[in-house]
């Protein structure tokens, strides 16, 4: 067994494992769950040499600080992060989208994401964690997933796997994304809703509340009128579905969605856009634009071609 | 019968069997969502992540990195899905019930005008067929109740209802996977745990088509069983 391990000096807020997700389970009530920001999940793991579905730690707002008391590792963090790493009493800034090697006794303190939720660290290895029905990610509101499904907590210890790859640094160059226009399909309760209040919903500007978390997003701006039924018969939820309760504030359903729900909803936003939406911190405004299906399929693959070209330019720091 | 089939955002596809609930259409849904579940499993269709079947609607959600909407709607209008068989490995569940643990049989019994042993009779000499599964993990929606029992939800929701408890509102019957806030009429407690995050295999007791009855318990046979 590996005795390469960190303990945990401060958790962070919402510091949990999370890979691509848990899937096949829908019908029994669990939601895929997984990363909230694919993007930079998949740069975190190819910065350090994992295979593209390791577990990684995803915190948001404040990160945890990590000491790593025995063995060395590689580890990088991804996202828009402000952290520091204290080797020898010597304080380093971290940069986000490389890897750094860490020896016995260093510490990495992840103090907070800039202006943006979630943040990823990854360790070359992996962690050495429990899977569920073949996935390390933690549903915290149904305690599944590693750490008996709970948020790391201080104090604890975290076991790395041994390292498996060479010592040579690697980076990778990111620009961030700033549109704050969210691009969404037609829902399936659409015509729930009065033609004025759909011009509102594709013309105002929402403003993202601090109700936010990672099951979903509550918005606020001047409310829908819904001129059918405020309630549907229960249907299956989708990650993306934007839906409107009787107060015609839209709730946009997140990565740990609940599975089934009765609220009409007006749109679903683009796969492509998904990243850059839960990114978004309370207080932003956004806009819906409302797009067609083959442009949005189109959009996806245009951005996960460009994820593979930022993978592929991942380089060595010489 | 499948009447529409029509996407739901970039990344997921909706087959609507109409807007009228009763357990023989929902039977077509999980026929069908068992079809898929079959095919995906022998690669005759690729990229499903997850199929939710609810009362009129199965929703198929799919990786849209190896497919798109267009191939699975094609996918299932090519199937000769009029014909599929039956349900072969549904599930006749007994699940104990001690009616000591009930909430609301007060308020019940004066809003039904009928008295509490009455209400227990007539819930427990029910068969229920569970329609979906979900809305948290583990938790089934069942029916139908008897017409005699027919209420309303809370009007007030509670914060916390204990993990096991089997409530009640308009035809439908539940039963809470976990200790959690809920606004159905509580008439009992299951010390059966019907879903436990630690199984690997089958983390859930029962699957949407399964059928439940309940047996009436003391208090006692509840200490004994939920210790066990």
């Amino acid at each position: 067994m590996s005795n390469i391990f960190f303990k945990v000096l401060r958790a962070g807020i919402n510091t949990t494992y999370q890979d691509e997700g848990r899937f096949g389970l829908q019908h029994l009530g669990l939601p895929p769950g997984g990363c909230m920001d694919h993007k930079s999940f998949l740069i975190a793991n190819a910065l350090v040499n994992n295979k593209k579905n390791y577990g990684v730690i995803e915190f948001a707002y404040q990160g945890p600080m990590l000491k790593l008391v025995k063995g060395k590792t590689s580890i990088a963090i991804t996202g828009d992060v402000y952290f520091k790493i204290i080797s020898n009493n010597e304080v380093t800034d971290g940069e986000c989208n490389r890897s750094y090697n860490l020896k016995e006794g260093d510490i990495i303190d992840v103090l907070a994401t800039k202006n943006s939720v979630y943040g990823y660290l990854s360790v070359n290895g992996g962690f050495k964690i429990e899977s569920f029905f073949n996935s390390v990610s933690t549903l915290v509101k149904a305690k599944i997933g590693p750490n008996n499904g709970s948020k790391i907590k201080i104090d604890d210890k975290i076991i790395i796997n041994k390292a498996t790859s060479n010592k040579i640094n690697l980076k990778t160059i990111i620009s961030l994304e700033t549109i704050n226009t969210i691009r969404v399909l037609k829902g399936p309760q659409y015509d729930y809703f009065s033609e004025k209040s759909k011009k509102i919903f594709f013309s105002q500007k929402y403003n993202i509340t601090n109700l936010t978390d990672r099951m979903g997003m509550r918005l606020n701006g001047e409310a829908l009128k819904n001129i059918n039924n405020t309630n549907i018969r229960s249907e299956g939820i989708t990650k993306g579905a934007i839906q409107i309760p009787a107060d015609g504030q839209p709730i946009a359903l997140l990565t740990d969605h609940p599975t089934i729900g009765g609220y009409p909803k007006i749109a679903n936003i683009i796969s492509a856009d998904y990243d850059l939406l839960v990114q978004k911190i309370p207080g932003t405004s956004i806009t819906f634009k409302c797009i067609d299906l083959k442009e949005a399929e189109q959009l996806y693959s245009n951005r996960y071609n460009n994820i593979s070209k930022i993978i592929k330019g991942i380089k060595e720091i010489i | 019968m499948l009447k529409k089939l029509s996407n739901i955002g970039d990344s997921s596809i909706v087959c609507d069997f109409g807007e009228e609930v009763n357990q023989s259409i929902n039977s077509e849904v999980i026929k069908l969502f068992y079809f898929i579940k079959e095919q995906s499993s022998l690669k005759k269709i690729e990229g499903i992540i997850n199929c939710t079947p609810s009362y009129n609607k199965l929703i198929i959600s799919f990786d849209l990195k190896k497919t798109n909407s267009k191939t699975i709607c094609d996918f299932i209008k090519s199937s000769k899905i009029k014909n599929l068989k039956n349900l072969k490995d549904k599930k006749e569940w007994i699940i104990p019930i001690c009616y000591d643990f009930e909430i609301d049989l007060t308020n019940m019994s004066k809003e039904l005008k009928l008295n509490k042993e009455e209400i227990i009779g007539i819930h427990s000499k029910s068969i229920y067929f569970i329609y979906m599964i979900g809305f948290v993990p583990g938790h089934p929606f069942m029916g139908d109740l008897d017409s005699r029992l027919f209420l309303n939800r809370l009007k007030t929701p509670r914060i916390k209802v204990p993990a096991g408890s089997v409530g009640i509102v308009e035809k439908f019957c539940n039963i809470y996977p976990f200790e959690s806030p809920g606004g159905w009429n509580i008439i009992g407690r299951t010390p059966r745990k019907i879903f436990n995050p630690k199984d690997n295999l089958k983390p859930c007791l029962f699957s949407p088509g399964d059928t439940i009855k309940f047996k009436p318990i003391s208090k006692m046979e509840f200490n004994n069983l939920i210790n066990e």
